[in-house]
């Protein structure tokens, strides 16, 4: 062994080692001694992810209810996936989902990557503009969601006020929660509201990690600024937002918390996105079997699409 | 390895134990559960004589209403310890008594000498029996209740309001009987202005997650005669549950939730109508008994400012049954001392003090006496809606049923989606598919 300080300092260590222990940790492979230090993560990934996801493909085969332990559990075969795929009321709540996702991350990626690229334009005080826009994500979406239910009140709720002085409409004649035609609007603001500061972190990022000297080559090349924009800052920048849509895609596609609290999925079932059929369906109806297919149905499309993404992303990061 | 191993061993045993202490309770403790609402706060007060005379140690379990199904059915279903009594829905009674979480109290019953003649038919049959209608008892009829009205007296006893509403209907503007004349109140009190404000008709149930636009439509519902089967126990909803006049009672309930509801009232239930009622916002209020002694003591809006109105009859007087019983948890751990809760409880005596406190005892003793109409100014009210009121499926597949009723009726009366016609045919359809998976047709 060389006489390097590492090698030193590691002589001085197995001296200090009591003798039974050291003995014992010189009688230990590498390999052993790597086993022991991930042992206890893969136990707990195995006990808390991996068990319950073949428990959980398992029940979906059969016809279990939680509630009922002395009913005879049956092997339905494929029943509970043909009646999901089959049921009218799922394809809307995927659609609702859908209509969801797909809106909240158009708007959520422009926002986040405008305020991204206003910030790092570095003007004064942009320090204190980061941390204020910063503010939302910062909340719990359970406050958030019981206080957007409080400002898109028609009587007292701010937001119909601010619209109504720009519209000059009664604040009282619209309902944002209660509408068919709004509702699903009004669960996309409140997301973006809350989670475009994410995206923007993320953007910010991005755009921080760009070389000024490609710019500063590109100003000697006479290049104007919107074509720096579209030949540097988008597709260096691209990797970033790109990741920023996947992780809000994800979040998004298995949204509950904030949309029970703010719609409850009315009126009717106009914004009963996925994640909220699931709960009736596992914890108010108590169809165990059912709603662990309906759960496998909705892992494998965000696993799929996610991987998917997960190669374009990487195509993308190598051009 | 080994003994990395026994540490192991030796941490989930750490733990084990440690979490078995946590559930443990002491020998003269009893844990009873139950919705967080008024009744509730008087049941900790009439408790205490309990507690005196048995020298056990009473706690209590109080949860809100829109989550107290959800998280005492996880309990049940769970095998909890936490509670070792509960007040649980009528609607629970059909699955805690075939799944084993409650106790069958018949034995119980006879050998301490507790009869149900002793508690009102009405209430024995919805909150102790399982089959309905058998003498199976799982619990013992505790609280009382229906959905009823409160109005606005002092509104009402307005001589202008009065002679325009008299030129305007040709009726004396007095508590509706009918469900055409509640519609009618409720619109000429619509969009009002009163003592400077402006005023609402009614404020409704309309809530989409638990039971809320459930129990608010089927008082309209029933009063026109909707039923569940046209032979009971046979599951035959073709023409009851979709009947004309059913079809009738929910375009009511739509027209009145569209004329006369306050703004931004599409997901509302108890406390979002107590609200609206206590700030003054609207005429009348469909809400339970259960809150009638707490309104009748608000000092904004309680005394002789509000009066109470049954449910209103169209085709025949009915009314949605609230309430509930109070049921022993099979998985006790302090099997006695729950039995001799139930045991204390059941005395006519303790119901008196029950009623006064603001509970709504079901005993005969309490409902019989003759003082008991003039006892409160809704007592004579509660009485006439016990006699007539209609209960939900209490099926063990009662939430399936429920969720599909609140979804078709939400999809209907707040979205606006298809007609009452159809409304209630898909329902039949989602009916039909939760007892065909039940092995019932």
């Amino acid at each position: 062994m060389s006489d390097t300080p590492v090698s030193r300092l590691a002589n001085r260590a197995a001296a200090a080692t009591p003798q039974p222990l050291a003995r014992r940790v010189r009688g230990l492979s590498d390999r052993a001694i790597a086993w022991i230090f991930i042992a206890p993560t893969i136990v707990l990934l195995l006990a808390i992810n991996i068990f319950p996801l073949i428990w959980t493909i398992r029940l979906s085969f059969t016809n279990y209810r939680a509630n009922r332990p002395n009913e005879v559990v049956k092997n339905v075969g494929i029943d509970n996936y043909t009646r999901i795929l089959g049921d009218e009321d799922i394809w809307l709540a995927m659609q609702a989902t859908a209509h969801f996702v797909f809106w909240t991350i158009v708007l959520q990626t422009i926002i986040g990557f405008a305020l991204a690229w206003a910030i790092d334009r570095k003007f004064r005080g942009h320090a204190l503009w980061t941390t204020i826009i910063l503010i939302p994500m910062m909340l719990s979406p359970a406050v958030v969601g019981n206080f957007w239910r409080f400002l898109y009140q028609p009587q007292i709720g701010l937001f119909n006020t601010i619209v109504s002085v720009f519209t000059g409409a009664d604040p009282s004649s619209f309902e944002m929660l209660g509408t068919v035609d709004l509702a699903p609007w009004a669960i996309v603001i409140v997301d973006t509201w809350m989670w475009t500061p994410y995206v923007m972190l993320i953007c910010l990022a991005g755009l921080r990690s760009i070389p000024d000297y490609i710019y500063e080559a590109a100003e000697v090349d006479r290049a104007s600024p919107w074509r720096q924009f579209w030949t540097i800052t988008v597709p260096m920048a691209a990797p970033f937002i790109m990741l920023a849509v996947l992780f809000r895609g994800i979040e998004n596609f298995k949204m509950f918390d904030m949309v029970n609290l703010l719609t409850g999925g009315g009126p009717g079932s106009t914004t009963e996105v996925a994640s909220i059929t699931l709960k009736r369906e596992a914890f108010e109806k108590w169809r165990t079997g059912f709603s662990s297919a309906f759960a496998i149905i909705l892992f494998v499309a965000v696993f799929g699409l996610a991987n998917i993404y997960v190669k374009a992303l990487n195509r993308v990061k190598s051009r | 390895m080994k003994a990395l191993g026994l540490s192991a061993v030796a941490v989930v045993a750490g733990l084990a134990a440690f979490a078995h202490t946590g559930e443990a309770k002491a020998a003269g403790e009893l844990t009873l559960c139950w919705a967080a609402w008024d009744p509730a706060n008087a049941l900790v007060e009439l408790s205490k004589d309990f507690e005196k005379q048995s020298g056990t140690t009473m706690k209590f379990e109080f949860v809100p209403w829109p989550n107290f199904a959800d998280r005492m059915l996880n309990e049940l279903n769970s095998g909890g310890k936490l509670c070792d009594l509960l007040i649980g829905d009528s609607q629970w009674l059909g699955g805690s008594a075939e799944n084993g979480y409650y106790v069958k109290l018949n034995e119980f019953f006879d050998k301490e000498g507790i009869k149900m003649s002793d508690f009102a038919p009405a209430t024995v049959y919805a909150y102790s029996t399982w089959p309905k209608g058998s003498e199976n008892y799982w619990a013992l009829p505790a609280m009382g209740d229906a959905n009823a009205w409160v109005y606005r007296k002092d509104w009402f006893s307005r001589p202008e309001l009065q002679a325009e509403f008299k030129e305007k209907t040709g009726r004396d503007l007095a508590p509706p009987k009918t469900w055409e004349e509640l519609k009618q109140t409720a619109e000429f009190f619509q969009g009002r202005d009163i003592d400077g404000k402006k005023v609402y008709g009614a404020a409704i149930f309309t809530e989409r997650a638990s039971e809320g636009i459930t129990m608010g439509a089927t008082s309209a519902l029933y009063s026109y005669g909707f039923k569940y089967e046209n032979t009971p126990g046979k599951y035959d909803m073709q023409g009851a549950v979709n009947s004309p006049d059913a079809v009738k009672g929910l375009e009511m309930y739509k027209a009145l939730y569209k004329c006369c509801t306050p703004p931004g009232y599409t997901d509302s239930y108890m406390g979002e109508g107590l609200d609206a009622f206590k700030s003054g916002q609207v005429a009348m209020m469909m809400n339970w008994f259960a809150f009638w002694p707490g309104m009748y003591k608000d000092e904004n809006v309680g005394g002789d400012k509000i009066g109470f109105f049954v449910n209103p009859s169209q085709v025949v007087a009915a009314s949605t049954l609230g309430g509930q019983g109070i049921s022993v948890v099979a998985n006790t751990d302090n099997m006695d001392g729950a039995l001799a809760y139930i045991k204390w409880f059941a005395q006519p005596d303790v119901q008196k003090k029950w009623w006064q406190l603001g509970g709504y005892s079901c005993h005969t003793a309490v409902l019989n006496d003759p003082s008991f109409k003039e006892s409160q100014p809704f007592a004579a009210d509660f009485l006439v809606a016990m006699g007539q009121v209609q209960d939900f499926w209490q099926e063990p597949a009662y939430a399936s049923l429920l969720q599909a009723m609140q979804k078709r009726l939400h999809d209907y009366v707040v979205a606006d989606q298809g007609t009452a016609q159809e409304a209630l045919d898909k329902l039949i359809e989602d009916w039909t598919e939760v007892f065909q998976d039940e092995g019932k047709l």
